[in-house]
């Protein structure tokens, strides 16, 4: 099943106006500064948030179109959404947080020893890591057997070395999984070590040239400037 | 000692606050995720029973459910009796004049739930429904606890209230406070005494016990 969207929305400071679209096995990174409306993207595609016009189509089912009025709830969507943090319930240890929703209840043991948190999963969240977390975080949204999987800078609070080996678990996951995958960073590195393809978001637009600007550092437009605040993040891996 | 007074006062604090809790449940909850025309307006007027004297909304309460009162012709329409100076008007009444403790905590505890998390359920596929049990009550637990401790110790203070729709018939409408009121009145000092030391350690035990739980939420 290849997802498709295309839309529209006023934001406070430029208006988002992007299509793309991101087929089965395949993982499209969406790579920006912060504040150029990539979590906006995914919040839309999630059906928490309305484009002001536009569609989204996943398959042959229509998930969103302003011309018919049509906007299927996130409940129906049957997607996985993984965030930074906040995704786990407080109030239920990390088996029940990773089985909240699961279609199969046996399956979640085996998930979360695939990522190696078995040996947890009687703790509560704020028991464990952060990187441990995120780790549950993604078997809850596997578990419910999503159709696609919506990652909005799942690492991002996370130390370097732990990053690197859940981005390396993620990049072997990716292969034994056949629905589309949609990875929001703003971490260069992240971005090339994972992407099939390649979405670049400035500014709620697609911009092809900001990777090479980003690349040779040209210091020319405002869109370098704006991410010249973040983090510069060296290109050897 | 009146121990049959200090029965229906219990029994009063109970149903009262089991009712709260029902009631006040969903209230809280528009007024802590919705926002709409009016709603400042319809949250002072849920709160207006802490602002107003307790004669006060005893006295408009005997309007509404007496005889000629709105509710009490539909009551009388449905049961053929009166509801002033039984135990249902009493604890009717005592709904209204506890409304605020109840909705007030549970409020706030909603709203400190992260909005993040009840998205994140909805992406998971639970209706609002779901989600309201399966995430916003355990979440906010403790903050559901506190406001039940409070609407019962202040169903068991109720006084004013109580004397103005129920009057003092006992095993009825005699609720403790009022049976220590006209002990003192028939100058039977020894039985208020028992009484209003009875009182004491229930209230200081619950007190505790509240600030525990906000203990535990902060």
């Amino acid at each position: 099943m290849t997802v498709e969207a295309s839309f529209k929305k006023q934001l406070k400071y430029f208006e988002l106006d992007i299509s793309f679209s991101c087929a089965e096995e395949n993982m499209m990174v969406m790579i920006g500064p912060s504040g150029g409306g990539k979590t906006t993207i995914i919040r839309m595609l999630a059906g928490l948030e309305k484009p002001k016009e536009g569609k989204i189509v996943f398959g042959d089912e229509v998930w969103f179109d302003s011309l018919h009025h049509i906007n299927v709830p996130p409940q129906e969507r049957c997607l996985g959404y993984v965030f930074q943090d906040y995704n786990l319930f407080p109030h239920l240890n990390l088996f029940d947080n990773a089985a909240f929703a699961a279609v199969e209840k046996k399956e979640v043991g085996e998930l979360l020893e695939v990522f190696k948190i078995g040996h947890l999963k009687k703790r509560k969240p704020h028991m464990v890591s952060g990187g441990e977390r995120q780790r549950c975080a993604i078997c809850q949204a596997l578990a419910r057997r999503p159709r696609l999987l919506l990652l909005d800078e799942p690492f991002s609070a996370l130390d370097a070395i732990t990053r690197r080996g859940l981005r390396e678990e993620l990049k072997s996951l990716k292969d034994k999984m056949s629905f589309p995958i949609i990875y929001v960073t703003h971490d260069i590195t992240e971005a090339l070590y994972l992407a099939d393809e390649l979405l670049p978001v400035v500014e709620g637009k697609m911009d092809n040239q900001w990777l090479q600007k980003m690349i040779n550092r040209e210091p020319s437009t405002e869109a370098v400037l704006r991410a010249a605040r973040e983090p510069r993040l060296t290109l050897v891996y | 000692m009146d121990y049959l007074a200090l029965y229906v006062t219990l029994k009063l604090a109970v149903v009262t606050t089991v009712l709260l809790m029902i009631i006040a449940a969903p209230i809280a909850y528009v007024l802590a995720y919705y926002r709409f025309a009016g709603k400042s307006l319809l949250e002072a007027l849920i709160y207006l029973p802490i602002a107003l004297p307790p004669t006060v909304i005893g006295f408009y309460l005997i309007i509404f459910m007496g005889p000629k009162g709105f509710i009490g012709r539909i009551w009388e329409m449905l049961t053929g009796g009166s509801l002033l100076f039984t135990f249902i008007g009493i604890a009717i009444a005592s709904v209204i004049y506890s409304i605020p403790f109840a909705v007030q905590p549970m409020k706030a505890a909603f709203s400190k739930i992260d909005r993040r998390l009840l998205e994140s359920a909805y992406v998971l596929g639970l209706s609002k429904k779901a989600t309201f049990f399966r995430v916003i009550i355990p979440n906010s637990a403790s903050g559901i606890a506190a406001a039940a401790i409070l609407v019962f110790l202040h169903s068991i203070g109720a006084f004013g209230v109580l004397l103005m729709v129920g009057g003092s018939i006992p095993g009825e409408t005699r609720v403790a406070s009022i049976a220590i009121y006209e002990a003192v009145e028939m100058m039977n000092y020894q039985a208020a005494a028992m009484m209003a030391l009875s009182f004491i350690p229930i209230s200081y035990a619950f007190l505790l016990l509240i600030n525990k739980l906000n203990e535990a939420r902060s």
